[in-house]
């Protein structure tokens, strides 16, 4: 207990710090004096216009989206009880995906292209759930003992689906809309002003499951162990299910698809803190946002005026740091 | 007489679309150690997952404890009755203290943390099933039989009242074989456990179980006291196997032809 609190208040003081250097990086310099006056005294500076209109809500999108993702990917895992699962692999941002490119193809605004995202990502919640309802409350198949390949294998075959309707918007799209759609397939904060959905979502999310982290201990051994162990496995699943669907459909609405946060983050920090979701839960959505603001800060100042998509950053730093800490500790992953 | 640890009437067990059983019944009572015996697909282990509640009976009905199977609360049951799956598959590593951990669950308020307490009693179980100094190896770098005994471990940390076993030495060493089922006779004769394996070493059920439960693939069950059970002509019949049975070393042993 004593041990998760440290983590967790190690995790803060990164986030906090790279919540301080989103603010102060951008194409116009602020001091750190007028930083502080600008935060401490809203409306009345042009650091303060900047601040408030500009940097604060990418950064708490950035930080609730990579929060949002690292959470969902976490569950997932445990649900599929599968380290190759990520928060995509039931197909939800295929749905999303198809949702915001085929309002950009009607040349819709950027609320419709959002709207159009939550919609398609609701409708692959509910196309999973309907297909494989039946494996979310079955517990045991013959010899195996697990019902979680036939759901991951429902969700892969439905994210098949949805990918071929993405390259047929990508190849019916027009020229100029090209470059916006891979810009959202890669995941891009540029214009990401609506923070207050996905910051509340994460906040709700790990209250929700918060309570049933040692249930997911027991889970991630087996259904069958689970039930034998006192776990309601059918609802514990639906739970997870619900939980990391609408925490991937929030930060997907947020940020576009941005890979990498939600399969990578919980693992580093399993190699890192070991398997206990009591600590690792909260671990991953504090480590996930830190490390997609800080992403995101790079991306939109290393090769300022140019915005790269901080997808790409993600994975260019994440992928050499995530090798390390597997060669680092071959005993486990 | 004490009230049975498990009651079972007039069960009807069927598995992809094959009737297994018809009509089963028979009392499990404290300090009773049943094997449960028979051919491959005769349905042991769909008659442990019933048991368990992992799924529903055709027909019939399962107490424990005195109590009607589908109104214990799942918390509650945990601490009534344990189970040993057949397999395990670990997809994340852990080490075997965690794994063993994990049977204090149903002790356990929803906010509490395990406490040195917890650890004690892990231990002990480690102890029993050989384990010691094994406590902070991954469980992905044991071998079969060293998985298994952690399972075994962490049913021991669970400590129901009755143990529902499917196949725990099936990758054992013998002299493994030998330790876990006397461990477990052990707790049924000093604590008053009840126990139910399955098992396929005809010897081991003999030398170990005081009760037999034989299902045949014709449907049909053979039940009672070991030697009324594990008869030369019944194990024939029930296996589809000559099986001849001899006494040596002060011993029943079994041996097919």
């Amino acid at each position: 207990m004593r041990r998760a609190m440290l983590i967790w208040l190690a995790l803060a003081v990164a986030a906090l710090t790279a919540f301080a250097l989103a603010l102060a990086s951008g194409s116009s310099h602020l001091a750190p004096l007028e930083l502080l006056r600008g935060l401490a005294v809203p409306g009345d500076s042009v650091a303060s216009e900047i601040l408030f209109k500009l940097r604060l809500p990418r950064a708490l999108a950035a930080f609730a989206a990579g929060g949002l993702l690292a959470l969902a990917g976490a569950l997932m895992q445990v649900l599929l009880r599968n380290p190759l699962a990520d928060p995509y692999v039931l197909g939800l941002s295929g749905g999303a995906a198809v949702g915001a490119l085929g309002a950009m193809l009607a040349g819709l605004g950027s609320l419709f292209v959002n709207l159009g995202a939550a919609v398609g990502a609701l409708a692959a919640i509910v196309l999973v759930f309907a297909l494989a309802r039946r494996d979310f409350a079955r517990q045991q198949l013959f010899g195996a003992l697990d019902a979680s390949p036939r759901l991951l294998l429902t969700g892969v075959i439905i994210a098949a689906g949805w990918s071929a309707l993405i390259t047929m918007i990508l190849t019916l799209a027009p020229e100029a809309k090209l470059r916006g759609m891979l810009f959202w397939l890669m995941g891009d904060l540029n214009g990401a002003e609506s923070w207050a959905p996905a910051l509340v979502t994460l906040a709700v999310g790990l209250a929700a499951i918060y309570p049933a982290a040692r249930d997911l201990n027991v889970l991630l051994r087996g259904e069958a162990l689970a039930h034998a162990l006192g776990v309601r496995v059918a609802a514990l699943r639906y739970t997870i299910y619900l939980v990391a669907s609408i925490a991937t459909a929030l930060a997907v609405t947020t940020a576009g698809t941005i890979g990498f946060v939600g399969l990578v983050v919980p693992h580093a920090l399993r190699l890192l803190l070991g398997n206990d979701q009591r600590v690792l839960l909260p671990a991953s959505a504090l480590a996930g946002g830190a490390l997609l603001l800080a992403a995101d800060t790079v991306a939109r100042t290393a090769l300022a005026p140019l915005q790269l998509p901080v997808g790409v950053i993600t994975a260019l730093f994440g992928v050499p740091a995530f090798m390390f800490l597997l060669m680092r500790n071959p005993r486990k992953a | 007489m004490s009230v049975p640890l498990l009651e079972v009437r007039g069960l009807a067990l069927a598995a992809g679309g094959r009737i297994l059983v018809r009509e089963l019944s028979f009392c499990l009572n404290p300090g009773e150690m049943w094997c449960l015996l028979g051919p491959n697909g005769a349905g042991k282990t769909t008659l442990l997952h019933t048991v368990v509640g992992l799924r529903e009976p055709q027909g019939g009905s399962v107490r424990l404890a005195g109590r009607a199977l589908e109104g214990w609360p799942p918390g509650e049951a945990a601490r009534a009755r344990g189970f040993l799956p057949q397999t395990m598959h670990d997809a994340f590593s852990a080490s075997v203290a965690e794994i063993a951990l994990l049977g204090r669950h149903p002790y356990l308020a929803r906010w509490q943390w395990e406490g040195a307490g917890d650890r004690e009693i892990v231990f002990a179980a480690l102890r029993a099933m050989d384990l010691e100094g094994f406590e902070e190896r991954d469980v992905l770098t044991l071998s079969g039989g060293e998985r298994q005994r952690v399972a075994l471990a962490a049913l021991l940390v669970q400590d129901p009242a009755l143990l529902l076993l499917d196949e725990p030495v099936s990758h054992l060493d013998l002299h493994h074989q030998v330790l876990v089922l006397e461990h477990f006779g052990k707790l049924a004769r000093e604590q008053g456990k009840g126990v139910l394996f399955t098992v396929h070493d005809l010897n081991l059920a003999a030398r170990f179980a005081d009760h037999a439960l034989m299902l045949t693939p014709q449907g049909t069950v053979r039940q009672g006291p070991i030697g009324e059970v594990m008869t030369e002509h019944d194990l024939s019949y029930a296996f589809g196997h000559r099986v001849a049975r001899l006494e040596a070393a002060g011993r029943t042993l079994f041996i097919p032809e």
